[in-house]
């Protein structure tokens, strides 16, 4: 196990240089000059002046990209040109409501997905299976928006359950809290409950035609025993790397997710970071989410070894 | 990162589709995929919906009522009926005029971009697969680099550089889906070079380029087909999202995305605005799904499920 998390460890390296080198120039794909771009035409030119010396667009490329590496090195991921603030603070600030809306959406999929992915392929091709495969299918094809669109207008402005935006912290205040997150983490989770919900089907189908759930059969076993005793432990473990390969999906629904239900996390920070031209919190706070999703996918590759021996020793 | 590219499953399910080729005469194989996917159920469902779609798009400008960026305002939010069969907008433009345009747009931006991820991300697999050692490395590490970003988000921050419009959409989502039709066809490349007929040629003293435009790209052609046709659905689904951001078409272009997020002010009122769009988009990526689906079971027979 130490050799697997060396030797991804070390494979890491040479991603992590490509990405910031990436994230780097970023804005320098602009078409025509960035400052230009990000500033009004009306804006003073000694105003544009200082943006460019104070982002350093007046040195030559390398020199920017050894200067941007070194302040990296030393966790300065910049400022925002709008507020002033670093990066990492306006991040910190909003970090808090995107890792909740994460974990209830990831809440929600796992207590849908699981009785329906097991049902769906332990009772096949029965009213049980078509609903499951049908809810998949739904669930993949429905953009989020859209999903979260038919949620706003059912639960909230038909019924007036819940509410359509804002944001209560659930730590502060549980029951509004919770109420405030209901309808986003009900959008994300949905979409991800369709992926696992089919994942875990598909391997359920595979795990029971093997060998050793014809012996179990045979012995006189339960179905139930079967499933839960032999199927249920293999199956999940493509699961388990369908849950990591969605990551980058539940972190771009949750872009849109906190976009559409107007809370204050990190999607909604890339989004009005976009639009207002922002590109050094565009470019630190992308970098962030690159490499909060390289350190994800790592631990899950992980976590596939500790789970399946198979993995370790190949 | 690349060895998990064995493990995968991609390379591993190579030779099965492949291997018909070396058995079977190329047309008569191509009609025995053609039958397959129209015997496979939903498969004809999902042609016959993308078909509509693509004539919907070409013929655009003749068959929508209204121009789709005309405004009446006077007759703003107004319900569906004879005159406007999906209503009007909040600026009394015709939804259903401008949901026939935004056909246009969304298959576009899903075909374009997916055709340019094919070609890019076909020719770095074939040139890292074939020439092996440091440009092999290379070109992996940076696929690995596009890969370690989540797609939207990195659809988003090149769409930001890129500028907004159709043509940024386009090159943002190609180079998202780059890396996985790269993946692909380097493990094609390795499996196949390592065949004995490759070996024959080599042998036979036919140049490198012989090799890979005669033996390797034919036969790595069916899965790049299968990918390609599962890819082209979640491009639409990316584009309409990146519209719906207000980064694809811009204003008072008509797509399916920006209508749906120019629409949600006025659910209440004009649920219509919102519905049409949403539904035509739906529908249309269901039936690419079926499609590639279809196309997947085709070629592949070992992953229907």
């Amino acid at each position: 196990m130490g050799r697997l998390v060396l030797r991804r460890l070390l494979a890491t390296i040479p991603v992590l240089v490509l990405v910031t080198a990436g994230v780097f120039a970023l804005i320098h794909l602009t078409p025509g000059d960035p400052i230009d771009v990000m500033m009004a035409e009306s804006v003073d030119a000694t105003v544009k002046a200082n943006l460019r010396r104070e982002l350093g667009l007046d040195q030559p490329i390398y020199v920017q990209y050894g200067a941007w590496m070194w302040r990296l090195l030393h966790g300065d991921l910049g400022r925002s040109i709008r507020n002033g603030e670093p990066v990492i603070e306006n991040v910190s600030r909003r970090i808090r409501p995107s890792l909740q809306l994460a974990a209830l959406a990831m809440a929600i999929s796992l207590v849908l997905a699981t009785p329906l992915g097991i049902l769906s392929a332990a009772r096949r091709n029965t009213s049980v299976d078509r609903f499951g495969t049908t809810f998949a299918l739904f669930g993949i094809c429905m953009p989020n928006f859209l999903l979260a669109l038919l949620l706003i207008f059912f639960f909230g402005v038909k019924l007036r359950w819940l509410p359509i935006s804002g944001y209560t912290d659930p730590l502060e205040d549980t029951l509004h809290g919770l109420r405030s997150l209901a309808l986003p983490a009900l959008t994300l989770g949905l979409a991800l409950a369709a992926v696992v919900t089919r994942t875990l089907r598909s391997s359920m189908l595979d795990a029971l035609s093997e060998d050793y759930v014809r012996t179990a059969r045979a012995k006189g076993l339960s179905e139930w025993s079967v499933i839960h005793g032999h199927v249920l432990k293999n199956a999940l473990i493509p699961v388990v790397t369908v849950l990591g390969l969605q990551l980058g999906t539940l972190i771009g629904g949750a872009v849109i997710t906190e976009y559409v239900f107007a809370l204050p996390g990190v999607g909604r920070l890339v989004v009005d970071a976009v639009f207002a031209r922002d590109y050094p919190l565009v470019q630190g706070v992308v970098l962030l989410i690159a490499v909060g999703f390289i350190l994800s996918n790592l631990a899950v590759d992980l976590l596939y070894g500790w789970i399946d021996p198979r993995i370790r020793y190949r | 990162m690349a060895g998990s590219i064995r493990g995968s499953g991609i390379a591993d399910r190579a030779p099965a589709v492949s291997r018909p080729s070396a058995i079977q005469p190329a047309r008569g194989r191509r009609w025995a995929v053609l039958r397959q996917a129209v015997r496979t159920r939903l498969g004809p469902l999902g042609v016959v919906v993308m078909l509509i779609a693509i004539v919907v798009a070409l013929l655009a400008p003749v068959i929508s009522p209204y121009n789709p960026l005309r405004q009446d305002l006077g007759n703003a939010l107004a319900r569906p009926d004879r005159a406007h069969l999906m209503g009007t907008d909040n600026v009394g433009r015709d939804v259903l005029s401008r949901m026939i345009w935004g056909t246009r747009v969304s298959l576009m931006a899903g075909f374009g971009s997916v055709a340019l991820a094919m070609v890019t991300g076909g020719l770095l697999g074939l040139l890292a697969g074939y020439t092996g050692g440091r440009t092999d490395g290379l070109v992996m590490r940076l696929m690995d680099a596009v890969l370690s970003f989540p797609p939207l988000v990195l659809a988003l921050a090149l769409g930001a550089v890129l500028g907004a419009g159709l043509t940024g959409v386009v090159i943002a989502l190609g180079v998202v889906y780059t890396p996985t039709f790269a993946r692909l066809m380097r493990g094609q490349v390795l499996t196949i070079t390592a065949r004995d007929y490759v070996e024959a040629a080599r042998a036979l003293g036919a140049p490198g380029w012989r090799i890979a435009w005669h033996h390797v790209l034919p036969n790595a052609a069916a899965p790049i087909v299968i990918q390609a046709s599962l890819s082209v659905a979640f491009a639409i689904l990316a584009e309409a999202s990146l519209s719906f951001l207000g980064l694809g078409i811009q204003p008072p272009g008509a797509s399916w995305g920006s209508m749906i997020n120019a629409g949600r002010g006025y659910l209440q009122q004009a649920p219509w605005i919102v519905f049409w769009p949403g539904a035509a988009l739906f529908v249309t990526v269901v039936g690419l799904n079926f499609v590639g689906d279809a196309v997947r079971d085709a070629l592949d027979p070992r992953l229907r499920r």
